[in-house]
């Protein structure tokens, strides 16, 4: 098989994605804040920790239940550093608009990036306008960047992950994917689905400013974006060298989102979020976390889903309801909606 | 959701495979499914883990992109880079190796490949953009070929066409009863199949090669109730055609559905990626319908041979289920789900691909 | 092969349905199958309806799993 080119797949989050970061982009450019790959690069200026971080955004279409690319654009970024204890301040805004995109669509995004970022906190401070000739884009791709400063004595991270550590979701899963795949062109399905699309930054606030204790057994957080919950699972199993192990009866699905995937074959696991967190928990703290997760309208349906484990090494496991295990790969690329 | 809660209820499911492991045969078993849609619900309930030790499931040549031969999605490539026309297919067929890469690479090349749910989606984008040729990719069972046959009975408009690439179920598995190579105790077939041809077909199947075959649904206490059946029919050597799956499955079948396959394809000697060529068991468009047969329609010539398997790939054992993946010296190293080599490595249904995730 | 899956029929205009599960609705073709009416539950494959489930037939598929389990330590 010939694979010179970009591939879709190249950006889905799974192994295709994870093979061009470590062949091209670390072999490249690496240094000690780039290699552990976190959601937000940690860096010391002085006493001060900033995290800093960069994503763009492509979602087709930019409109969809729920949400809309503004909407995502904001709370994306500022997940991503709210997940790694910051408390996200700057950020900003760089706009690549194609030929012919209507200006009101383009004022309802900036309109939608306002009201998030307020939810957020964050203040847009610098940004950029480029156009491409009609063809060369889709629309509109929006690119953010933010900067945020993490508290001195929060120090979060996948090395402190230990055997007996609990996960946490903090709701259902899999409602952003499958929200935009019912919007695609081809698929022509409808229904109340809405995505998740959300800041965590409250959330997440809430939890580690906790004086309670519980914040103290927080070890590592993550948003499970593209490649959904498998892809966040299976990196930090990777990573650790060690098991994760979950349990299909405590895994949150909507019934729609449920339905969707029973319909078109695809496993909600693997489905992308927008406003969804796992926490990894010492254990003794884990039932506190969840309690004070659950007291925000972003944690009402938190779960335990599973737990670490010394085995098996590097795999993901899925005790089924009937008490058998199978194993949660990888993504290898996105998830196709298939008829066989 | 009704009618498929029922048949995956916890009590149900354990209390079934207890049933099962009460029973005993005389010898281990091996019974064989023929299905993809079987392999993935085995798969993703992790039911071998509630069989004995000596009942054995295995998956034989049931995933139509698995068999789908390499000169057919190199048609497509051809017709996507070529002639420009735009492939519409299902998800399935987007990253099976074909001789100069998937319908994925032909897309980085620049090739328009659409995905859709329903051949009608095909059709309803041809009469939406009636100056762009639209080419439906059509792949499958007797299952889809009947809403494929339905959507060309809807006299799709002139820009549209399509690849014929449809199989049916029945002649394969002559073949693999007529091998002395293959011991297998039982058979699974296909619930969607038989859904829509009904299983008249294979009723001589039991007197002919003494085996017993079982006609199964999708979910767990489906596919269970499937195993039962043939491990009594074992024991009691009383081997018959067992209809499993009766909300759904009936003697004779979907007549609109056989009617309309009937009307739009008619039978034809078809190869079989890695099994080869198999005397009536593919679906092509009749003569009333060429002119939706992109091979006319586009005027198109095969420029090279077309390589069915890699050299050293077996996946034409493992579809008739005389290896198991793990025999194969590809699987793997050379052939994973992200570089496949072979076509069972490929659908999210091929035995391969399935075993590798196991 | 063959994903299928059992849908409610919420509405019908002539060979058109809309079929729904768990909130998920889409519009299916209904050439395929005859006598359905609202309120059935059809299998759907592809965008199409390819059996209409009978519930007499739904219940014999139950009875016989429910025999078979009978038969042994539930009984």
């Amino acid at each position: 098989m010939k694979r010179e080119r970009i591939l879709m797949g190249h950006g889905s989050g799974g192994k295709l994605m994870r093979k061009l970061i470590k062949e091209t982009f670390l072999k490249n450019l690496d240094n000690p804040f780039l290699s552990p790959l976190s959601d937000s690069a940690v860096i010391k200026m002085g006493k001060e920790k900033i995290a800093i971080t960069t994503d763009s955004y492509v979602v087709s279409p930019p409109f969809f239940p729920g949400g809309d690319i503004g909407k995502l654009a904001v709370a994306g970024t500022a997940n991503d550093l709210s997940v790694v204890g910051a408390t996200p301040l700057f950020m900003t805004l760089s706009l690549v608009l194609e030929e012919g995109f209507p200006i009101t669509d383009l004022e309802r995004i900036i309109q939608s990036i306002k009201i998030t970022a307020h939810e957020a906190a964050v203040d847009v401070v610098t940004g950029d306008t480029k156009v491409v000739e009609k063809g060369k884009g889709d629309g509109i791709f929006i690119n953010t960047s933010g900067v945020g400063t993490i508290p001195e004595k929060i120090s979060l991270s996948m090395e402190k992950i230990g055997i007996g550590d609990r996960i946490i979701v903090n709701g259902s899963i899999g409602d952003h994917g499958a929200a935009v795949m019912m919007m695609r062109s081809g698929f022509q399905f409808e229904s109340d689905l809405i995505s998740d699309c959300a800041p965590l930054y409250s959330l997440i606030q809430t939890l580690l400013k906790d004086n309670s204790g519980a914040s103290s057994g927080i070890k590592f957080m993550r948003d499970p974006t593209r490649g959904g919950v498998a892809a966040t699972l299976n990196e930090i199993a990777e990573n650790r060298g060690l098991g994760v192990t979950i349990y299909e009866n405590e895994i949150p699905v909507r019934d729609s989102v449920r339905s969707l995937c029973e319909i078109l074959g695809l496993d909600p696991l693997y489905v992308a979020n927008e406003g969804k967190v796992l926490i990894i928990v010492n254990r003794k703290k884990s039932e506190r976390v969840l309690e004070i997760m659950r007291g925000h309208p972003l944690g009402r349906e938190a779960r335990i889903i599973g737990e670490i484990q010394e085995k098996p090494e590097k795999r993901v496991v899925l005790k089924t309801r009937y008490g058998t295990s199978r194993i949660v790969d990888l993504p290898e690329e996105e998830k196709l909606p298939r008829i066989c | 959701m009704k009618h498929i809660d029922e048949y995956r209820d916890e009590k149900v499911i354990s209390g079934m495979a207890s049933t099962i492991s009460r029973r005993k045969a005389a010898k281990p078993l091996k019974f064989m499914h023929v299905c993809g849609t079987h392999e993935n619900a085995i798969a993703r309930f992790g039911l071998r883990a509630l069989l004995p030790e000596w009942i054995r499931i295995i998956a034989g040549p049931g995933c139509p992109v698995c068999i789908c031969p390499t000169e057919d999605i190199d048609l497509a490539s051809q017709i996507a880079l070529e002639k420009k026309a735009a492939i519409v297919t299902f998800g399935d067929m987007m990253k099976v190796p074909a001789t100069d890469g998937s319908l994925f690479d032909v897309k980085s090349s620049g090739g328009k490949i659409h995905v859709v749910y329903s051949p009608s989606d095909a059709v309803s984008m041809a009469r939406e953009n009636p100056y762009e040729e639209i080419c439906f990719f059509g792949v499958g069972f007797e299952t889809t070929a009947a809403p494929v046959a339905a959507a060309i009975l809807s006299r799709p408009p002139d820009n549209f066409s399509m690849i014929s690439s449809h199989r049916i179920i029945p002649p394969a598995l002559e073949l693999l009863l007529n091998r002395d190579d293959v011991a297998i105790d039982g058979f699974i077939l296909p619930g969607h199949v038989t859904t829509v041809m009904g299983y008249s077909e294979y009723e001589d199947f039991p007197k002919k090669y003494g085996k017993g075959v079982a006609i199964a649904g999708f979910e767990p206490a489906d596919v269970l109730l499937a195993i039962l059946n043939l491990v009594e029919q074992v024991i009691e050597k009383d081997y018959k055609v067992f209809n499993c799956y009766r909300r759904s499955v009936t003697r004779e079948g979907n007549r609109l559905a056989r009617e309309a396959i009937q009307n739009v394809f008619e039978i034809s000697d078809s190869r079989w990626r890695g099994i080869g060529i198999i005397k009536n068991s593919g679906l092509k468009l009749r003569t009333e319908f060429q002119k939706y047969d992109a091979v006319k329609k586009f005027q198109l010539r095969k420029e090279k041979e077309s390589i069915d398997l890699n050299p050293g790939c077996l996946c034409h054992l493992i579809m008739i289920g005389k290896i198991e993946p793990p025999e194969c010296p590809m699987f793997g190293k050379r052939c994973t789900p992200e570089f496949p080599y072979g076509p069972c490595m490929v659908s999210s249904e091929g035995t391969c691909r399935l075993h590798h995730g196991l | 092969m063959c994903l299928g899956i059992p849908m409610k029929v919420v509405k019908i205009e002539e060979n058109l349905g809309i079929v729904e599960t768990g909130g998920v609705k889409r519009r299916i073709f209904l050439d395929l199958i005859d006598d359905v009416k609202e309120g059935d539950y059809v299998i759907v494959h592809a965008g199409y309806a390819i059996h209409r489930i009978d519930e007499k037939e739904a219940q014999e598929n139950l009875d016989l799993i429910r025999q078979y389990l009978s038969a042994t330590e539930l009984s």
